[in-house]
């Protein structure tokens, strides 16, 4: 099928420069889909699907009672990183962590950004985020958030922009690495011709995360992935991270704490556990600290955790970092901890909390993106350009009853990536997740998740919202143009 | 391992296993109307009913036990837990919360298979279903072709393997007694052609037949009973099967030195089937030592779950 008539409508677009012409890089790819033909691309894009409904990662249609699954949608064209890009993006991103760290045991602990008033000590303590069990804790090896996931969104000037840090449980990476190996079932030709950067090896990296935060003493340690069950709708993942590092995955009724060291409760009696990838909320992770009646919790594991017995990733507390208030202040963060000047953009962000910048946004409902700051998902979001009236009104007046709730930024301009749609190929809107860890160094995953909004026009990603996922294709060095010549 | 954890790969082992039986307990029947000429309402269907231990969830919702509803009731029903839909559905659940420690091919069978039933259209007629069948068996050989040679052998493995030779025994106990309610035209008609076609079926539908022959040559009986209950040699047989279980027992108690409930049940289980033979059964009543045998069973069940899933 012709690419040759594939239309960039003045977007920025990940794989074509200009209407018809694919940038250097993304050549071989877009060469190897000239070679096949409507039909045949339709076929792998059934037969990808099939791959994946086949693996399990489905959830159930609500209120179905045929108990019918779905997968979410993917796209089998994929989306590509240069090797430039992506080492700037890794950069930057290594940089905003290590901040993003220190800003945390500074937060829980001296409180000296505050004092020095580079971030207003009203915003801190307003914030749902921050966890006042957790003052004074300092965490193994002093890191905080050994597992993130920043959101990037590419502009329409070609850069890429911070959207979020993803400092809790970030989830989808299960995706990354289930849609490379379907990719190389469907497209196997097209990674004979470029050099993709490998994700296969994740595990074997979250592993030595984990093994490097055991408490002192612990040799071979045990390791666990908790999670909330199997009605969670992340499941699949917790179980499939589990089992690319071949450790048990326990659930809260599996585990006990005693003299404040946590046991799971196995066939051949009680055994020690030493660290904990948890995938369950901080609020939830031990009713006798944070929601009382959190039946997903261990009681007393806080205790556990703070005597130095077992390890847990993430550390609880570190949502602070994550307020999309707080965002706003990343740069100066940077400045503050590291005397360096932030590598990856931050989004524009005004902070309806303070009053010019609340006027200005009240001002101009209709240009902004208005997010609740401790939502996600999509979720508490007013697009100011496709918004109407009424929604523009309603996002006022909560603006004005809770200020500190809300933030706003301007609406970018998200670029595009050519995607598969009916029968032909259309540029859709498109992010980017990259995931890292926080071991005894920062190690970005070569790849990622980009999320597609499949409706046109709609720069929604979020699967909650409709939104699907493509493989992302990191490329090993620059394809030079001029080699072939 | 986790408790909860062996507790699962325990179960879907089971559930998989029972999904099986089921497809072969209807097989009987199967043979039956092709070998006799049966049509549907000649073929005896109550007696897959009256051994399967739900003769009671049955009478209780079906008005007749006629081929349409006996079909349902095993295979399609929902309410029925032991049909074959709701043994994949658990089997299928219970794989889910132990994914991480079982090979990611067990998985996409169980998951197909569940697809497969979800989907499969619910026809009534035992001729229209003879290929969803034969599907739900393959499936059990390929899931146990799997396990036996992409697990390692450790406690998981042991589990599901105790689990599902548990199941085995009881499955195959309840096929004997299939042939106990299939009634014969005539009382004198023991050991007669009718009768041995009829056991003929039974073996068939345990891919026994041939295995049989080797060693008894002809149908009879007390053969077939020595066969199906009694044989060193044949996977089925439930003094086989009750040895598998016992050696994965054996492995899994890592403390010989205190008593432990599950091998101590599993010993007098085990003893009770070595002091007897098929003549000693068959005068005392074979329907009535099965009876008993599953009793025992399902204390050896119990014990289990108070030795390693309790928690």
């Amino acid at each position: 099928m012709t690419l040759e008539t594939y239309k960039t409508d003045g977007f920025y677009d990940e794989l074509f420069a200009d209407d018809g012409v694919a940038h250097p890089s993304a050549r071989p790819l877009v060469e190897q889909i000239d070679t096949l033909s409507r039909p045949e691309l339709k076929r792998r894009q059934k037969l990808a699907e099939d791959i994946l409904y086949q693996s399990g990662n489905t959830f159930n249609v609500y209120g179905d009672k045929k108990g019918t699954e779905k997968i979410l949608p993917f796209d089998i064209i994929p989306r590509m990183v240069s090797a430039a890009d992506w080492a700037k993006l890794e950069r930057g991103i290594a940089q905003r962590i290590t901040a993003l760290n220190l800003f945390i045991q500074d937060i829980y602990n001296d409180q000296k950004i505050l004092k020095d008033k580079v971030i207003p000590s009203e915003l801190i303590f307003s914030s749902a985020c921050y966890l006042k069990p957790c003052e004074g804790l300092s965490p193994p090896k002093g890191v905080w958030t050994h597992i993130s996931g920043t959101d990037f969104v590419r502009d329409g000037d070609g850069e890429f922009y911070v959207l979020e840090d993803n400092l809790r449980c970030p989830s989808g990476i299960s995706y990354v690495l289930e849609n490379r190996a379907v990719l190389k079932r469907i497209l196997p030709a097209a990674f004979h011709t470029m050099k993709v950067r490998p994700v296969s090896d994740y595990g074997d990296h979250l592993y030595r995360t984990l093994k490097h935060i055991a408490p002192a003493g612990r040799e071979d340690p045990n390791i666990i992935v908790l999670t909330p069950g199997i009605y969670n709708s992340a499941y699949f993942e917790h179980a499939y991270l589990a089992q690319q590092m071949g450790v048990p995955l326990a659930q809260g009724s599996d585990l006990v704490v005693e003299d404040d060291i946590v046991y799971m409760r196995t066939t051949e009696g009680l055994q020690r556990v030493d660290v904990i990838y948890r995938r369950i909320d901080d609020e939830f992770i031990d009713p006798e600290v944070f929601r009382k009646e959190s039946l997903l919790g261990i009681p007393g594991i806080m205790r556990a955790y703070k005597t130095g017995n077992v390890a847990l990733a993430n550390a609880p507390g570190t949502g602070i970092a994550d307020d999309k208030a707080i965002y706003a202040y990343v740069p100066r963060i940077i400045k503050y901890y590291l005397g360096e000047e932030a590598i990856s953009n931050n989004v524009p962000t005004y902070i309806c909390e303070d009053d010019s910048d609340r006027a200005y946004v009240l001002e101009n409902l209709d240009k902004l993106v208005i997010k609740a700051v401790n939502l996600s998902g999509g979720y508490g979001m007013l697009i100011g350009p496709k918004s109407t009236k009424a929604e523009q009104r309603e996002f006022a007046q909560l603006i004005q009853a809770k200020p500190r709730e809300y933030i706003a930024q301007p609406t970018l301009s998200l670029s595009r990536a050519p995607t598969l749609i009916g029968g032909g190929i259309e540029g859709r809107h498109v992010d980017f997740r990259p995931y890292s860890l926080y071991g005894e160094e920062i190690f970005t995953l070569p790849g990622g998740l980009t999320r597609v909004a499949i409706k046109k026009g709609s720069l929604v990603v979020n699967s909650s919202q409709g939104g699907g996922s493509k493989d992302t294709w990191v490329l090993e060095d620059e394809y030079n143009a001029a080699e072939g010549n | 391992m986790l408790s909860r954890v062996a507790n699962s790969i325990y179960w879907m082992a089971r559930y998989l296993e029972r999904a099986d039986c089921v497809a072969r307990f209807i097989d009987v029947n199967t043979h039956l109307m092709l070998d006799l000429s049966l049509d549907q309402y000649s073929a005896q269907w109550y007696p897959l009913i009256a051994t399967s231990g739900d003769d009671e969830d049955f009478n209780k919702r079906y008005t007749q036990a006629d081929e349409r509803a006996v079909i349902k009731f095993m295979t399609f029903d929902e309410k029925n837990p032991n049909s074959i839909l709701s043994s994949i559905f658990r089997a299928r659940e219970n794989a889910r919360t132990v994914r991480e420690v079982i090979p990611v091919e067990m998985w996409e069978k169980i998951n197909e298979l569940y697809h497969l039933t979800q989907g499969h259209s619910r026809k009534r007629s035992v001729a229209d279903l003879q290929d969803y069948y034969k599907e739900v068996r393959q499936m059990g050989h390929l899931f146990t072709g799997l396990m036996h040679n992409t697990m390692s052998r450790d406690m998981g493995w042991q589990f599901a393997h105790l689990g599902q030779m548990l199941e085995r025994a009881d499955k195959t106990a309840r096929l004997l007694d299939v042939k106990y309610f299939l009634l014969l035209p005539r009382a004198d008609d023991v050991d007669s052609a009718y009768d041995a076609v009829q056991w003929g079926a039974v073996l068939k539908s345990v891919n026994a037949l041939e295995m049989y022959r080797q060693q008894f040559h002809t149908i009879n009986y007390k053969d077939v009973t020595q066969f199906l209950l009694f044989s060193k040699a044949f996977p089925r047989s439930v003094l086989f099967c009750l040895e598998d279980a016992s050696a994965a027992l054996d492995m899994l108690t890592y403390d010989r030195t205190v008593e432990n409930k599950a091998t101590a049940e599993m010993a007098i289980l085990c003893k009770t089937i070595h002091s007897s033979d098929a003549s000693h059964i068959i005068s005392a009543g074979l329907h009535e030592f099965i009876d008993i045998f599953q009793a025992n069973l399902n204390l050896v069940d119990e014990a289990i779950y108070d030795t390693y899933f309790k928690t």
